[in-house]
């Protein structure tokens, strides 16, 4: 990521150290992962301590210290998709990117999440690719729709 | 500043306004126990042992004495029944993850704490939190710091700080109620620092 994109983002938040999870979480949805570079210069420009980024950093999940695939798939694996299947989905999804929950293929195509709850269990099973959500899957059209990411 | 009034363990105390229950106490000459808490530092509550209970308009709650400011008139009773058998469990579970921490050991004695009631969960570390703050809030030099949360939570140096800062301070050290401390500050020098190849060294 280029550092002038970076500067941008601090700049829109007046450089303030209190805007530091509302940078990162920016950077995270422009570069899809947070590089060492990127939180080391975020810290010098914010003028936060590095360590206090690394803690914010490793503590949300919304943050990613490694790179991600193109196309992020996160399953849903509350109490009601799992009633109506999400095991199985998932292990289609398994079985078609051949990665496991919190890795991501060496092609980079896609990142595999599972997630509690997206908040609408009438769908269910759930899946949601670069935030768009797949409601009611089955077994055969989950394939289908992973075929339609490059 | 005002002068506010307290009993504690039956004694009556004053203390100034803004004041916790723990320097109170202290200030009076009692002993309550507390593992993450240092007079140069800013009150953290991270290990709970220091908690009492305090009566205030007729009810009764337990408190973390070392963050709970100091109110007009309140009761503070820093040894029953009920925050022994707490201080306890909370002995025993530290334990489980440092048992042979000497400080431990002392209060598990005095509290009658069983160090295998918990299946041990080895990690060394209890979050005291003394080190971090240590060195952001007394050196500011933000070697090292916690990563990650909830149970994979965990100390961390930054090495290309410690590398620089560590060698000629190391005054955290014996803050570390485990030893914990030394251990990952030996792992980071080990593992990320450039070696000293000076004659003198290489043969080391």
């Amino acid at each position: 990521m280029e550092i002038e994109k970076i500067d941008q983002i601090i700049d829109k938040h007046q450089s303030d150290a209190s805007s530091l999870i509302q940078v990162l979480l920016e950077i995270q949805s422009e570069n899809h992962w947070l590089p060492k570079e990127v939180l080391e210069h975020v810290s010098d420009r914010l003028q936060v301590p590095i360590t206090r980024t690394m803690h914010i950093a490793s503590f949300y999940k919304a943050f990613s210290l490694v790179p991600k695939g193109r196309n992020e798939v996160h399953i849903c694996m509350g109490t009601a998709c799992h009633v109506r299947g999400a095991k199985r989905i998932l292990e289609t999804v398994e079985d078609f990117t051949g990665i496991k929950p919190g890795e991501t293929d060496v092609d980079m195509k896609f990142s595999l999440e599972t997630v509690n709850c997206l908040g609408c269990c009438a769908l269910g099973p759930v899946v949601e690719i670069n935030g768009k959500t797949h409601g009611k899957l089955t077994v055969s059209e989950t394939s289908e729709v992973l075929k339609s990411y490059e | 500043m005002s002068e506010i009034q307290l009993e504690i363990d039956g004694k009556q105390v004053k203390a100034k306004e803004g004041d916790t229950v723990l320097t109170a106490a202290e200030k009076a000459g009692m002993k309550i126990p507390k593992l993450c808490h240092n007079e140069k530092l800013i009150p953290y509550g991270g290990c709970r042992l220091c908690i009492v209970e305090v009566e205030s308009r007729g009810a009764s709650k337990l408190v973390v004495s070392c963050v709970y400011p100091v109110e007009e008139n309140i009761v503070v009773k820093t040894r029953s029944e009920k925050i022994n058998r707490i201080r306890k469990t909370i002995l025993e579970l530290l334990l489980a993850h440092a048992p042979a921490s000497p400080s431990l050991q002392d209060l598990a004695h005095e509290y009658g704490a069983d160090k295998n009631r918990f299946e041990k969960e080895a990690s060394f570390c209890v979050h005291c939190g003394l080190c971090v703050r240590y060195c952001a809030e007394v050196k500011q030099l933000n070697a090292l710091g916690f990563i990650n949360r909830g149970v994979n939570k965990e100390i961390c140096f930054i090495p290309h700080i410690a590398e620089k800062e560590c060698s000629s301070c190391m005054e955290c050290f014996p803050l570390c109620p485990t030893s914990y401390l030394q251990a990952a500050y030996v792992l980071v020098k080990g593992l990320t620092f450039t070696p000293d190849l000076t004659p003198l060294n290489i043969n080391k």
